[in-house]
């Protein structure tokens, strides 16, 4: 039987609309201009996620957290991305996309409480429609692309989104995600954040593709190169995935070129396998500053958004350290009541049981 | 078959934690033998997240020691295939909780391959896995995944609880023709201890007495075994009762002489594991030990576990783990029986 398939070509060059010096690129295909009136709205949020992260691994640092994985120097990638959805579409994050759930008016104290060791998964994100925080890498991708299947099915128009990094690509279920998704058409959107490196394991390590997005070829799916640093392209670049998707045309790989600026989580020292020349030159490509600068060159830089970025920012840190800082652990009740619908007899013997124990030793 | 002996160029009796041990194990295993490759997530050009496998490309280059993709599943089947084609390898897996992927290739795969070739193939695979809880880690990384694997006909499951003990388990792990889960467990890697690398003992199949005893044996590996000699040693100062604590090193073979030797002098039997209780290594040793203790017991085997919940989060772990105050709670139920 022939199976006509659409021809998908991938550019290697990745999409984008403000340069690394700020200046506008001027793509023939996107109206940065008519991103203005939203510019100063991602602009406060990519500033307020750089100064929330910062406190995360303050917090870390000074014992209130267990773990965290920094996200600095991938805001755009992930704000621009989330900015150009709906709120009702389902997002599937890793652990490293504090962008995306401000986007979303997560509050970070719910984030903070699962890195300090209080809950598993986060808390408020599912109010959100966005799913737990995924600790394994790109498995969750399967569950994006069944989210989506579903979506269908519900005619609720929605597009599904899987946050996925580098190292995933590498993983099978993200093969099986993707290849189940391109067959169903599914609304879904693998949303791949290429930070460079997979903790210790460099890109040109983990796949010899010419690109992430080229993958998306093998499973006849659209698949885009966008830079992960330039806001505006991760806005577009989504936008067209989420309109395809909602029009039944199928899912898209996205890969933002990014990069990790930070080490990969808290227990981490990225000196020991990367160079500081290269670290530098990523610094220089910083996508806070080029967002700043394209705003400047075009007049919608002032100070008084300046001043609102940095106050929300300063906000959410205070809000962040309160919620945090020497919060009570939970009642070990909880472990028990949450694992199944109704515990069963047996759970609820042992859930007994620690309670004597505990009051014994209390 | 290799020796015993380490190389000349072993240093002699050092104190090395678990994690320096285990490092010390495949360097010598590596410079004995070169069908001995070493690969998994991080542990070439890191060295490890534990830094277990520092050094070892440095030393024997990128063939034998590398960094893989970032696929689990793909660094068991892929030993799998080298074993096949007669080479020795020591993947990692980053994190018990990421076994799991993996998890087909090593039931389905791993574990059958010598029995689907007719007993003609080897299949000299030891996967170490940094394993279970205790250190304060997110999700996934604090599983007890040793009855899955002792469940699975075909695995050697061999879980270390002293730097000495894990060099010489992993060192005949590796010489061993058939597969071995290498569970190493995270909260003793910091433990020291004099490690002799020129005279190992070939410990897979015996079991390890403790502390000697008279009143309660209680039976534990990993981890727990130092938790179960703290609970010994408060139970003898406080309450003046001699437990016996076996150390079974590896679930399967299992040392059931042993045990059996142990539990009919005492008479009680107390089971320590981090694990869910429900179908977990207490199960099956409480039905072995019945079997084969049964006229000399005074009390019922007992065990103290996690629970049948999954694994909690990190701030709740002592709490939800067995430590020093539930084994002794068990104890004295076990003791409570004398009356009965």
């Amino acid at each position: 039987m022939a199976i006509a398939h659409e021809a998908v070509q991938v550019e290697l060059e990745p999409l984008q609309l403000i340069a690394p010096d700020g200046s506008p690129t001027d793509h023939p295909d996107h109206d940065l201009i008519a991103l203005h009136d939203r510019l100063p709205a991602l602009y406060e949020l990519m500033v307020a996620t750089r100064g929330l992260d910062e406190e995360f691994v303050n917090l870390q640092r000074q014992g209130q957290l267990a773990l965290y994985p920094s996200c600095e120097g991938q805001e755009a990638a992930q704000v621009g991305a989330v900015a150009a959805l709906r709120d009702t579409d389902w997002l599937f994050p890793q652990y490293r996309e504090l962008g995306a759930f401000l986007v979303r008016g997560v509050d970070p104290g719910g984030i903070g409480l699962t890195w300090r060791g209080t809950v598993h998964g986060g808390i408020g994100l599912v109010e959100k429609h966005i799913a737990p925080i995924a600790i394994s890498i790109g498995t969750h991708s399967l569950h994006a692309a069944g989210a989506a299947m579903a979506s269908t099915w519900l005619g609720d128009e929605g597009v599904t989104v899987a946050f996925i990094g580098d190292g995933a690509t590498s993983q099978g279920d993200v093969h099986e995600a993707m290849n189940l998704a391109a067959v169903h058409a599914a609304p879904c959107i693998f949303y791949v954040q290429n930070n460079g490196w997979a903790i210790s394991t460099p890109v040109e390590d983990q796949f010899r593709a010419p690109s992430i997005a080229h993958k998306a070829m093998s499973y006849g799916m659209r698949g885009v190169r966008v830079d992960g640093n330039d806001v505006a392209a991760c806005f577009y670049a989504t936008q067209a995935a989420a309109e395809r998707a909602r029009r039944g045309e199928g899912p898209t790989l996205v890969e933002a070129v990014t990069y990790r600026l930070g080490p990969h989580t808290t227990a981490d020292d990225p000196t020991r396998y990367r160079s500081e020349d290269e670290l530098a030159a990523w610094r220089e490509r910083d996508p806070i500053d080029r967002l700043r600068s394209y705003l400047q060159r075009v007049g919608i830089w002032d100070d008084a958004l300046e001043e609102a970025s940095l106050t929300r920012m300063r906000e959410l840190r205070v809000h962040l350290r309160a919620a945090v800082v020497d919060a009570e652990d939970r009642p070990m009740d909880e472990v028990f009541d949450v694992a199944y619908g109704e515990p069963t007899p047996a759970l609820v013997a042992q859930r007994d049981e620690l309670r004597t124990e505990l009051a014994r030793g209390a | 078959m290799n020796g015993t002996q380490a190389p000349d160029t072993a240093s002699e009796v050092t104190e090395l934690t678990m994690v320096q041990a285990i490092n010390a194990a495949l360097q010598d295993a590596m410079a004995e033998d070169d069908r001995v490759v070493v690969f998994g997530e991080d542990v070439a050009r890191q060295g490890g997240v534990f830094r277990v496998t520092e050094g070892l490309q440095a030393t024997f280059g990128s063939q034998r020691c590398f960094d893989t993709p970032l696929a689990e599943s793909a660094i068991v089947g892929a030993a799998v295939g080298m074993a096949v084609r007669g080479f020795r390898p020591v993947p990692e897996i980053q994190f018990d909780g990421f076994t799991y992927p993996a998890f087909d290739q090593i039931a389905s795969h791993l574990a059958k391959y010598r029995t689907r070739s007719g007993g003609l193939i080897d299949m000299p695979v030891t996967i170490r896995v940094p394993s279970f809880g205790a250190i304060g880690s997110p999700e996934h990384h604090s599983e007890s995944t040793e009855t899955l694997w002792v469940h699975t006909a075909g695995l050697k499951v061999v879980i270390p609880s002293t730097p000495s003990d894990a060099y010489s388990l992993l060192r005949e792990s590796i010489e061993c023709d058939d597969p071995v889960l290498f569970l190493e467990p995270k909260r003793r890697y910091w433990s020291k201890e004099h490690v002799d690398r020129r005279n190992r003992n070939e410990p897979i199949g015996t079991a390890a007495v403790r502390r000697p005893g008279e009143t309660v044996t209680v039976l534990t590996y990993g981890g727990l075994v130092g938790t179960a000699l703290e609970a010994a040693a408060v139970a003898e100062r406080e309450q003046g009762l001699s437990l016996e604590v076996v150390d079974l090193r590896t679930l399967n073979p299992l040392d059931l002489d042993t045990v059996v030797q142990s539990v009919s002098r005492t008479g009680r039997c107390v089971i320590v594991h981090e694990g869910p209780r429900t179908l977990g290594m207490g199960a099956e040793l409480a039905a072995l030990v019945q079997e084969r203790c049964f006229w000399h017991l005074e009390a019922p085997v007992l065990r103290a576990t996690g629970f049948d919940t999954p694994y909690p989060p990190a701030r709740m772990e002592s709490r939800w783990l067995p430590g020093v105050d539930r084994i002794l709670d068990v104890v004295e139920r076990s003791l409570e029986f004398d009356d009965a």
